[in-house]
């Protein structure tokens, strides 16, 4: 099942195997942070390394405390800076171990060479990103530019709607990324995702355990096996390093597309690159992470013919699902919540380029909403379908309450 | 070959310093103290450079490098990760002066904090030589750097070489030496005793650079023994926060001695030699050179 955060999706039931289903699913009410630190917990990382940031916090301090009372056998490390909470990771995982971060915003951009380095020298790092707007001004408040504006730096980058999906990702995002040796973000509402509470299934450390085997890797410091991790390369070489790093992602795509089934066997929970709700209609929104539950409540109490196509793979980027999913649809209305300034909404740009060499495509509406914590209504998301309707413009920011200049 | 110092190599030749880098000869004495059983970690930067190009790596031991400025991060990471596979290995990071006192300052002092049993060799050139020599944090008064360059109303380098021994020995870590390749015993005995001890352990090394400072490459083992015997460089140790182990000069030269063999002094008036002295003659008054 899929649980969304308005409970708009329903339960598909359980696969009656009982072999794999020998102990009771458990259902609990948990913050959005505890129950990540819970998922962390039963993914086993050696070493937890952590710089404290707004609103990514409370997944830390329970990490900490798992580790204090001796529930999580991992050294968990308190850095100076998050620039340094990834480094750590880093060398952990060069070392062939499981190891875990966490960051917001801020935290996140003061990442931002690590990131590369990171993925460059393909260790299979996993964080969660409580979702946080940049400065300036300061605002500890949510929206998705911390995580797009990392959208190249060769992370896979998966967007949650809900808690359980948030603790789900991080198994699948272990699991690939160790696969295909490259880095994966787990994106996750700040606030709306990690300081609420909601029911969760936290799965038995057997389930976490048959469908994610230990971190295992030939390519690693060991004395008795020595070798070179983050040689330079000269431009002979360079290229097909990053060449290398495409055809990954490429495979990590078929690798989350066979999740979807295995997750499924395994969690008796949905996976997908992309959730289609509704799209059998003429107009479709398509946007990512929590705000989709406020769009599938607005369309179901819309008397209009709309759906939604939300995207959870960011990176990589499934287009041809994409461009499958709206196939039949006359009107996209993207809504972001990160913008690209002197350019236009980022998904949007990506939604467009995705149908540009597509003979028939559909018209395609951007929309900027939600910035800074700014709260998504139904209203808003109303007002949003009309204003595409008029067809007047290409697109407008939804929410403001004044201009400044 | 030194005499008295294992034979097996570990630092290969075949990497591509400069002529007459005394921080090559630093790193190659330094990993006979340290041996097989260990992880290097280091900060980009000339070492970085000349030693691990892609097919072409000099090291015969495991070599990590990810960026300027987070090493001893790296390194902590490793430090964590081989205690929780429960092996037992010399985790060494070898970071350039830039690397150390000035971008990755904040993750070092993290690292000293933290306690890691992490040896961290600070390989001092005095400047940013890998991007062409400009001025740093430990770029010595009035030096001539590209980016501190002595004109009409400038001295050269203004500011004065950052104490970094000092502010590492404040971190209350078991063991701090200061060393130079001039005295290859002396550095070799120094790794060999931070490796006795647990925790992070700190030595800083000057390197001597014939490219960065204007010599000819035979003189590098001169020009940093002058180093040390003008006192415009003291080796010493702080074990367990008492300064030890200082290595005396018999008989003390005016620092021009050392300043006139190098071409980033050549433009030195009289005033910055005098300058210069007052600092030399004030590492002779706290560490008592003349003591013998």
């Amino acid at each position: 099942m899929v649980v969304s955060v308005k409970g708009k999706t329903k339960n598909k039931g359980r696969v009656k195997d009982k072999a794999k289903t020998k102990n009771k699913e458990k259902m609990v009410v948990i913050e959005g942070s505890h129950a990540v630190a819970e998922a962390v917990r039963l993914c086993k990382p050696k070493v937890v390394a952590a710089f404290p940031i707004t609103p990514q916090t409370h997944i830390v301090e329970r990490l900490a405390w798992l580790v204090a009372n001796g529930m999580l056998d991992a050294e968990y490390v308190n850095v100076e800076s998050e620039h340094s909470a990834l480094s750590l990771v880093a060398g952990a995982v060069a070392c062939g171990v499981r190891a875990y971060t966490a960051t917001s915003s801020q935290g996140l951009a003061l990442m931002h060479e690590v990131l590369f380095a990171t993925s460059g020298m393909r260790l299979p790092v996993v964080m969660h990103v409580a979702n946080r707007a940049l400065s300036a001004p300061l605002n500890i408040w949510n929206d998705l530019s911390d995580t797009m504006a990392q959208r190249d730096a060769s992370w896979i980058q998966l967007y949650a709607e809900n808690v359980q999906e948030s603790v789900d990702f991080t198994f699948i995002a272990y699991k690939v990324a160790e696969e295909v040796m490259l880095p994966a973000m787990v994106c996750m509402d700040g606030y709306t995702l990690t300081h609420v509470y909601e029911p969760v299934s936290i799965p038995e450390q057997w389930q976490v355990d048959d469908y994610l085997p230990e971190y295992q890797t030939n390519y690693k410091l060991d004395v008795e096996n020595p070798m070179l991790i983050g040689a330079y390369a000269l431009p002979d070489d360079y290229m097909e390093f990053k060449y290398d790093q495409q055809l990954a992602m490429d495979v990590a795509m078929t690798k989350l597309e066979e999740e979807s089934k295995e997750f499924e066997k395994k969690f008796n929970r949905r996976f997908d690159l992309i959730e289609e709700y509704k799209l059998e209609s003429d107009v479709a929104i398509v946007s990512m992470g929590s705000v989709c539950g406020t769009i599938k409540d607005a369309i179901d109490n819309f008397s209009a013919d709309v759906g939604l196509l939300r995207l959870i793979a960011y990176r990589p980027f499934p287009k041809d699902k994409i461009r499958d999913a709206l196939r039949d649809v006359e009107t996209v209305i993207v809504i972001d919540r990160a913008f690209s300034y002197g350019f236009e909404g980022i998904l949007f740009s990506e939604i467009k380029s995705a149908f540009y060499n597509v003979e028939e495509k559909p018209r395609i509406f951007g929309y900027v909403a939600g910035l800074g914590g700014r709260d998504i209504r139904i209203e808003d998301i109303h007002r949003i379908i009309e204003d595409a309707k008029q067809a007047e413009k290409e697109g407008d920011w939804i929410g403001l309450r004044g201009v400044y200049t | 070959m030194i005499a008295g110092l294992p034979e097996e190599e570990l630092f290969l030749q075949g990497h591509t310093a400069c002529a007459g880098c005394s921080q090559a000869l630093a790193v190659r004495i330094a990993m006979k103290a340290l041996g097989k059983n260990t992880i290097v970690c280091l900060a980009t930067g000339c070492l970085e450079i000349y030693s691990t190009q892609y097919r072409r790596c000099a090291w015969k031991v495991p070599v990590i490098h990810m960026l300027f400025e987070n090493a001893p991060a790296v390194a902590s990471g490793i430090e964590v990760a081989m205690k929780k596979l429960g092996k037992k290995v010399n985790i060494a990071v070898f970071a350039g002066d830039g690397a150390t006192v000035d971008i990755g300052f904040g993750a070092l002092s993290g690292m000293l904090e933290r306690g890691h049993n992490v040896i961290y060799i600070c390989i001092d050139n005095e400047a940013y030589m890998n991007t062409g020599i400009q001025r740093g944090g430990s770029t010595p008064y009035a030096a001539y750097t590209t980016t501190s360059p002595p004109g009409k109303v400038s001295i050269g380098n203004k500011t004065f070489k950052k104490d970094l021994p000092s502010i590492v020995a404040a971190h209350r870590i078991p063991y701090v030496a200061t060393a130079n390749p001039s005295y290859p015993k002396d550095l070799y005995k120094k790794v060999k005793k931070a490796m006795e001890f647990d925790g992070a352990k700190y030595i800083h090394i000057l390197t001597p650079c014939p490219t960065g400072w204007g010599f000819e490459s035979n003189e590098s083992i001169e020009i940093g023994r002058l180093a040390n015997e003008t006192a415009l460089w003291v080796n010493y140790e702080v074990v367990n926060g008492e300064i030890t182990d200082v290595m005396k000069i018999k008989e003390k030269k005016p620092v021009e001695e050392y300043l006139r063999r190098q071409a980033r002094f050549r433009h030195l008036s009289k005033k910055e030699i005098e300058e210069i002295q007052k600092i030399a003659d004030e590492n002779a008054r706290i560490f008592g050179l003349y003591g013998l």
